[in-house]
């Protein structure tokens, strides 16, 4: 019924062309029509994923929906998109958040709200692209389009700070991609000249040139996932960047980091994946403990929630680089799991910051008397992010551990830390937050949610509950991409 | 050998443009001032015509005239339609510019279509001599252009060291030329190629020869170290003979490396490609650290340009038909995206303020969100970001690279251009995140509006796009070398 139509290219097009219809109303005296006008186009761009979801065949490894045309045949770059079982639930979230991302800036962005609402727009379409594309040089070309729009987000709404962690956050994610660049570009001539994805599987390459590679893609990725040691831009770029900035950022673009892990670095190079599989570990580790530990000590709300997004994106990395279907399918529940959380964490905090104007914990306390509706909501989140069984984060997270079980029981040992850390910085945030008697007197003047904000923390609190429940929709339409990409990995590539 | 009208037909354009300008420069004397605007639509009516004429007579066949000296072939074609829609849009750009300085005069129109002259000699040039005519004609009517405004000392004292570095530099070509010349005996570029092929001459003596030749059209292009009168020249010179001399004449630079390096001494590729190898490194090292010190956007531009020449050296190194038509495209890629940058400063300037100061386009999306998007885009493609021509340039020169065994300098250029992606937005965050504290009205003519709004949307158009351009550049330098 759906086969004739161009699923994927509707999925990125109607964002963004919804995008220029909400950037053509120009100046704030239209603010309102553009609002209306980005809600419909968010919830066009909804729409029109919802087949991919509904319509897809989770028996099979092959790309589905695929459509392709030629696009630049100078150099051989085609216009190719398809999704899997591993991508086709990201493109998903990025549609879902993109509705919610709307609507949170609803009322609270009053300066240049066209361009506000456009720019999300257009960035949710690219964000499409890059996890639709196969042709390796379209992949890349959203890859970098979508920074732009996000650098715009971050330093002209943004925080005080906005400007340097705007400049910072492109220039560390540049950095990675551009390497990728030239790795892409080798790969072109290793592969007789072509940029598809799918002949980059197949192609065989030696352990030296795997290992080059492999470290091209890594940055890239570990750029944006991101790993310990190359974090850093993401607190900043968080705490500055306004509430649907911080919301992309921590639901969307880190999982393209993932994802690009699982499109490029282990299919294309297992043998340099095995190889070093070690160091990456190490490094998730690293990221799961000492960033959980650094996150015990934020005073600021936003970035506690930004570190705990890398310690919850360490058991990400984990799980991959377990090479084993539990720790992978974990790793991508995670993923959808982390979208949720993060996505109802920073709204939550944004929530409260539209009231008060304040990030730092100690500014409120109390809450729970004033806004008890708001406070039973932002307890399941609280759990959810501390891991709790019943929600979303207990799954990926329960996975990752079991399968490190299967491999190491030190690996497992340090990764099960994050339950006792995350929820000692969770719900240590939460008790100071919500609880208590109410110390500051602009904390007596904060309304509770209005039926705007409770819709989208309650769709979001049924995601989280859902996939914490009853996860087997995710992981069914999972399991054949997943078992075909460890079965590749498991060959050895060299020639 | 008798000369026949024949023998002209390849040469028609130049020989038009050549009566035209004379005409008009006749024309202009009995003229009254205020109407100038004459001479202005005559100039562009005269690059039409060009144009007419080189796309009517181009038959995609090479052919030779005037015994060897002239050449006419796609390539040449191609770049001179290039050429005429570069310099149309530089006289459009200009206008309302020059008004508000006192200098829309004939003088303006004359030597710029007088440096085309040159230019398109350039281009069509088989003959040492030729090439160095067609140079010559485009140097002094550009040392003249640089010193238009009299009474600005800067502008004399760009104009002066742009004249001295400038014959220090056709003197190191001449002399180079002079040493291929001596060894083979023969000034022809086809013959010179095939004899070298052959292995006629001094090997020594060739190379000698070839040094010379490779640091003179290292002045020309700007390309480090023989760069330090670009900045100067750029800063100096009123911002239309800026606009000029940042995009049209590198057109000619590209024709003037391919006739000299890739048709006459192709033979010596090896030999070259290190030296070129050295300077685009040097150039997108220097270009791109220097270019973040500047606080003047035309000196920033100028160190931007010696960066992006260096990208271009990397794309003629790889010595391929590949290598060659990459940095043709990448050649128009950065002559469009110029033009957009260039102009967007003469469209912010008014009468008795120049915006060539960073500072001046801080907070302009509050002023103007339009021309704000179109010079994101602008330095989004100088920083090679997609979905702009300049990534598919970048591309294409890397791609080219990484086939001729340099993958070494690639892995360099994508670090270079790394640096170069902080300057570009500075200026992206002084248009959008800072507030402004100039608070005029921007209102550019109608034509000019025009225009800029096209420049600016081809450049994200012809990103998303690339492909008609890349074959025209592809099939010209197949059909051509």
């Amino acid at each position: 019924m759906l086969a004739g139509y161009p699923l994927l290219s509707l999925t990125i097009w109607v964002p963004i062309i919804a995008g220029m219809v909400v950037l053509a109303t120009g100046s704030d005296r239209n603010a309102p029509l553009a609002r209306l006008l980005a809600l419909v186009g968010a919830v066009a761009g909804l729409a029109v994923a919802w087949p991919l979801w509904s319509h897809f065949d989770a028996g099979t490894a092959d790309m589905q929906f695929v459509e392709f045309s030629s696009w630049i045949p100078a150099l051989n770059i085609n216009y190719h998109l398809g999704v899997d079982g591993i991508s086709m639930p990201l493109l998903l979230l990025n549609s879902f958040t993109t509705v919610l991302v709307v609507l949170a800036g609803w009322r609270v962005i009053e300066t240049k709200v066209a361009q506000y609402m456009a720019a999300f727009l257009i960035m949710s379409g690219l964000i499409n692209g890059v996890f639709a594309a196969l042709d390796a040089m379209l992949f890349y070309v959203f890859f970098e389009a979508m920074l732009i729009p996000l650098f715009l987000v971050i330093g002209i709404w943004g925080g005080p700070r906005r400007i340097y962690a705007a400049v910072k956050f492109f220039l560390y994610t540049l950095l990675g991609s551009l390497l990728m660049l030239v790795a892409l570009i080798y790969l072109y001539f290793q592969a007789n000249g072509s940029f598809e994805i799918l002949d980059f599987h197949a192609l065989p390459l030696t352990l030296p040139v795997q290992i080059l590679l492999f470290m091209a893609f890594f940055l890239a990725f570990a750029v944006k996932v991101p790993m310990w040691p190359v974090h850093t831009w993401l607190p900043d770029a968080h705490v500055e960047a306004p509430t649907g900035g911080s919301v992309i950022l921590a639901a969307i673009t880190l999982k393209i980091g993932a994802y690009g892990f699982l499109r490029f670095n282990l299919p294309i190079t297992p043998d340099a994946s095995h190889y070093l599989s070690g160091f990456i570990i190490t490094l998730s580790l690293v990221a799961v403990v000492y960033i959980g530990l650094v996150a015990l000590v934020q005073s600021d709300m936003k970035k506690l929630i930004a570190y705990s997004s890398i310690s919850h994106m360490g058991f990400v990395t984990l799980g991959i680089f377990l090479f084993n279907t539990l720790g992978m399918e974990g790793a991508l529940v995670q993923m959808i799991s982390h979208g949720f959380v993060s996505a109802a964490m920073f709204l939550s905090v944004g929530v409260m910051y539209d009231r008060l104007h304040s990030r730092q914990i100690a500014d409120y306390g109390g809450l729970a008397n004033r806004m008890p509706v708001f406070a039973a909501l932002l307890m399941l989140f609280s759990m959810a992010n501390a891991g709790l069984p019943g929600t979303s984060g207990f799954v990926g997270e329960f996975m990752v551990i079991m399968a490190a079980v299967k491999v190491n029981f030190w690996y497992a040992f340090l990764a099960a830390s994050t339950l006792i850390l995350g929820a000692a910085y969770t719900l240590w945030m939460y008790k100071r937050v919500v609880f208590g008697a109410i110390v500051h007197d602009s904390v007596r003047t904060m309304q509770d949610l209005v039926p705007r904000e409770f819709a989208f923390l309650a769709v979001l609190a049924v995601l989280v509950l859902a996939t914490g429940v009853y996860p087997r929709p995710l992981t069914d339409v999972m399991s054949s991409s997943v078992a075909n990409l460890l079965a590749h990995v498991a060959q050895s590539k060299l020639p | 050998m008798t000369l026949t009208l024949n023998d002209l037909m390849p040469m028609l354009p130049e020989v038009f443009l050549l009566a035209a300008t004379c005409a008009i420069l006749v024309f202009d004397l009995f003229i009254p001032s205020e109407k100038r605007f004459a001479t202005y639509l005559l100039s562009l009516g005269t690059l039409m015509v060009c144009g007419w004429i080189t796309w009517t007579t181009a038959t995609g066949i090479t052919t030779y005239t005037m015994h060897g000296m002239f050449v006419d072939d796609l390539l040449s074609d191609t770049l001179k339609m290039m050429l005429y829609v570069t310099v149309g849009l530089v006289m459009v750009y200009s206008r309302h510019y020059l008004h508000q300085r006192d200098m829309f005069s004939g003088e303006f129109f004359a030597l710029v279509l007088f440096a085309t002259l040159g230019m398109m000699v350039m281009i069509s040039a088989n003959h040492f001599l030729t090439l160095y005519m067609g140079l010559e004609l485009l140097s002094l009517s550009l040392y003249a252009l640089v010193a238009l405004q009299r009474d600005s000392a800067i502008a004399a004292e760009a104009a002066m060291k742009y004249f001295i570095l400038g014959a220090l530099a056709s003197g190191m070509l001449l002399y180079g030329m002079s040493m291929v010349y001596g060894t083979t005996g023969n000034l022809d570029i086809t013959r010179i190629a095939l004899l070298l092929q052959a292995g006629v001459g001094s090997n020594m003596v060739l190379v000698f020869g070839l040094v010379f030749i490779v640091a003179g059209l290292a002045f020309k292009l700007g390309v480090v170290p023989f760069h330090m009168w670009l900045p100067d020249v750029y800063q100096g010179a009123p911002t239309a003979v800026t606009l000029f001399i940042g995009t049209a004449t590198k057109i000619a630079a590209f024709a003037f490396v391919i006739r000299l390096l890739a048709q006459a001494l192709q033979a010596f590729a090896g030999d070259w490609q290190q030296m070129l190898a050295i300077m685009a490194v040097l150039s997108m090292a220097v270009g791109n650290i220097t270019a973040i010190a500047q606080t003047n956007l035309k000196r920033m531009l100028a160190y931007s340009t010696i960066s992006h020449m260096g990208f271009l050296l990397l794309g003629i190194l790889a010595a391929s038909i590949n290598g060659y038509s990459s940095a043709m495209f990448y050649i128009v890629a950065y002559v469009l995206t110029g033009l957009g940058a260039f102009g967007m400063i003469m469209l912010l300037s008014r009468k008795g303020f120049e915006a060539d100061n960073l500072e001046d386009l801080k907070g302009l999306n509050q002023r103007n969100p339009w021309y704000a998007f179109l010079l994101l885009l602008i330095m989004f493609s100088l920083a090679g970001v997609p979905p702009t021509i300049g990534f598919y340039a970048k591309l294409a020169v890397l791609q080219a690279v990484i086939n001729a065994g340099f993958t070494r300098l690639a892995v360099a250029a994508v670090l270079f251009s790394l640096i170069g992606a902080f300057y570009y937005l500075r200026i992206v965050r002084l248009m959008y995140f800072e507030k402004p504290h100039d608070h005029h009205v921007i209102a550019p003519s109608f034509d000019m509006q025009l225009l800029m709004g096209a420049n600016g949307l081809a450049v994200l158009m012809l990103g998303i796009l690339p492909q008609p351009l890349m074959a025209m550049c592809i099939y010209a330098v197949e059909q051509s070398l």
